[in-house]
């Protein structure tokens, strides 16, 4: 943790239009060394276009971005050479068998001819492909490939990781691997990891550190606590309790659970009762719940994922702005869940 | 047993490490020259391509062996001494000569080499991969050129040195080195009509996001200045022109004049005008001349010099086009945002 001074990527006042449509609005964003960053944020939020400007792959319309001390916009070959990047839909020349392909990319960023080869199977079998390094890349299934676009990022020994939806299209064991494999290179080589996706659970399992990115802004930043933290204080806590059989006499339950100290709100519906309260008063619900005799099947305490933080700040951001199609569509969804809810 | 597996391929990998150690670390643009290459010799379409010079080749020049000796011992023709040239020209009307088919067949060459440089690199994802690392983005442009004019160069020249070996096997007859001279600006002459069309057929791919779009146009091109072009140019000259029987014949050779420049907007009229005259040396001039100037004149072939002295203009125009298209390719790629 001494290390968090070390910033390795800054971004000040980043700003990128399309014509009218702001992909970046004024993004201040801070990656330490040695950290794993997830930059989570829903469809068309403008991540891509943000990692683009990392790299300077796309220039930004204000703002600087700088990079391993480097100005990524004016000098992207010193940041290239520091910066490995798995882009979302990562393409391989399918003519050559996977290895050429990494010796390739390997000889592109000047590894010297005597040990691109070795460096390269090294690469293979730390990512788990070892075995099929001969085959052409044609055959190679979603999974592999990106496994194989991971060996394609390390075999330049870089200090930073940029991941662009590395979890798209993996089945869930798959991701668990991956992932697993991106936290233990972390560890063990001391890279720095800016992964992007717009699953809230994939990145959960990984990142010390996330930014909630909607629509060009960052709306939050922190650890996963602390995010979650912010949402208790202002949601409060909520349990749910299922009952064994479907309470008869719903409004005499609910008042008398009102009485209750910190109890703010009751739902019952059918065998299901939810009560959400200022501060946590589980212990004290199950016990009053028992002594009036009701047979208590299930009592779950509702944790504060990523989900409902991500779901909580998107949320409050759409009343401005839905010109956006996906984020529309979006809002349509989230908008259901609430009302299921 | 499997630790003697093992031995040998660290015996075999230490064997490649000390072959390879000995090269100098090749630069990033090298590497991609290298890869276009190699893709391209692989490729089945460059296999076609082949197959279809080699066998043009290979007619014109049984043709022309088989005319060779009354070519040879025409006296009343000025060239007929040069026997290297008259077998890449003699024909017998059966089939255009080698540097014609040439002027058909080198669009195809050109365009097939690069409709696809860019955009099918970009719908593989390759591109994305590729500007992530550590090159200058032009390098891949100049990569992409440079990789299939390496092969068209090569292809070139090797058709003509086998002609030459050929020949000097077939007739024993010594190569002049006025000859080898025309035949080697032949062969540039050929090598910088391709790459014409290779740098449009480059522009058109980072212009177009499909290959096929950008094949069929520049097809489309290629179609429209060697059929249509000159029927176009036919149609209105004769509509606007004055009719001939009024004309002083200043005035019609003024016209012919004016009516070839037209023509020589299409790349292809190029082409044959350069290599017309410098595989036939008595070739004075490209435009009419007048008796004035004919008045005179004898007969002769022409100094290697003075037939390039001729033909500067048409190489001159064939280069500025090269470079028009690939500057527009560079102007149009190396601000571009790439993304998957």
């Amino acid at each position: 943790m001494e290390q968090m001074n070390d910033v390795i990527i800054a971004l000040e006042g980043v700003t990128k239009c399309y014509g009218t449509l702001k992909a970046v609005d004024d993004l201040h964003l801070h990656i330490h060394k040695g950290e794993i960053f997830g930059l989570l944020g829903p469809n068309g939020a403008g991540k891509t276009t943000t990692i683009l400007m990392m790299l300077g792959l796309t220039e930004p319309t204000a703002g600087s971005v700088q990079v391993c001390g480097y100005n990524a916009t004016m000098q992207p070959i010193p940041v290239k050479n520091k910066v490995g990047y798995m882009p979302d839909s990562v393409g391989f020349y399918d003519g050559m068998t996977a290895l050429e392909n990494l010796v390739y990319i390997g000889r592109l960023n000047g590894v010297p001819e005597s040990e691109v080869q070795s460096r390269a199977r090294v690469v293979m079998e730390q990512v788990g492909l070892g075995a099929d390094m001969h085959k052409k890349t044609a055959t190679y299934s979603r999974g592999m490939k990106q496994r194989l676009g991971l060996a394609d990022v390390l075999i330049k020994q870089p200090e930073v990781i940029i991941l662009d939806e590395p979890t798209l299209g993996i089945d869930p064991t798959g991701i668990r691997d991956f992932l697993q494999l991106i936290k233990q290179l972390s560890i063990q080589q001391g890279l720095t990891v800016l992964l992007s996706s717009h699953h809230l659970h994939h990145v959960q399992q990984v990142c010390d550190r996330v930014g909630i990115f909607v629509n060009g802004r960052m709306l939050a930043e922190g650890d996963i606590d602390s995010l979650s933290g912010n949402l208790y204080n202002r949601e409060g806590y909520a349990t749910h309790i299922t009952v064994e059989e479907a309470v008869v006499d719903t409004p005499a339950l609910s008042c008398a659970l009102q009485q209750l100290d910190a109890v703010q709100q009751v739902t019952v519906e059918g065998r299901q009762i939810t009560i959400s309260s200022t501060s946590d008063v589980t212990p004290i619900l199950v016990r009053w719940m028992v002594e009036k005799g009701y047979g208590i099947t299930g009592v779950q305490k509702k944790e504060y994922g990523l989900d409902d933080i991500y779901q909580k700040y998107f949320d409050n951001n759409l009343t401005g702005n839905t010109a956006d199609e996906k984020s529309r569509r979006f809002f349509q969804k989230s908008f259901f869940k609430r009302h299921k809810n | 047993m499997k630790s003697l597996v093992v031995s040998f391929r660290n015996l075999s990998l230490k064997g490649i490490r000390t072959n390879s150690g000995g090269q100098a670390q090749l630069s990033p643009f090298q590497v991609m020259v290298h890869k276009e290459v190699a893709d391209h010799i692989r490729s089945w379409r460059f296999i076609v391509l082949l197959a279809l010079i080699v066998l043009t080749f290979i007619t014109s020049m049984y043709v022309s062996l088989r005319n060779i000796k009354p070519a040879v011992s025409n006296i009343s023709d000025p060239d007929h001494l040069f026997l290297y040239l008259k077998l890449l020209t003699t024909t017998d009307n059966t089939i255009p000569p080698f540097h014609v088919f040439i002027s058909f067949l080198g669009p195809l060459l050109g365009i097939s080499l690069g409709f696809d440089a860019i955009n099918a690199e970009k719908n593989n994802g390759t591109l994305i991969r590729l500007m992530a690392q550590p090159v200058y983005r032009d390098n891949l442009l100049l990569s992409k050129f440079t990789g299939a004019m390496v092969i068209i160069a090569t292809l070139f020249i090797s058709l003509c040195l086998l002609m030459l070996g050929g020949g000097l096997l077939l007739t024993g007859v010594r190569i002049e080195p006025q000859e080898l001279l025309r035949i080697a600006t032949f062969i540039v002459f050929t090598i910088v009509y391709v790459s014409f069309w290779l740098a449009l057929a480059i522009l058109l791919s980072i212009q177009f996001k499909q290959a096929a779009t950008s094949a069929l146009t520049a097809i489309g091109v290629w179609l429209f200045f060697t059929v249509f072009y000159p029927i176009v140019v036919n149609l209105v000259i004769r509509a606007f022109l004055p009719d001939p029987s009024f004309l002083s014949r200043d005035e019609i050779a003024g016209y012919n004049e004016m009516i070839l420049n037209i023509l020589r907007v299409a790349p292809g009229q190029l082409y044959a005008d350069a290599t017309t005259t410098l595989l036939m040396p008595s070739v004075r001039s490209l435009g009419p001349l007048t008796m004035e100037q004919l008045a005179g004149a004898i007969p002769t072939p022409l100094p290697f010099k003075e037939s390039l002295l001729i033909v500067w203009p048409q190489v001159s125009g064939l280069l500025a086009a090269t470079v028009v298209c690939f500057a527009f390719s560079y102007y149009l790629f190396m601000r571009r945002e790439i993304r998957s």
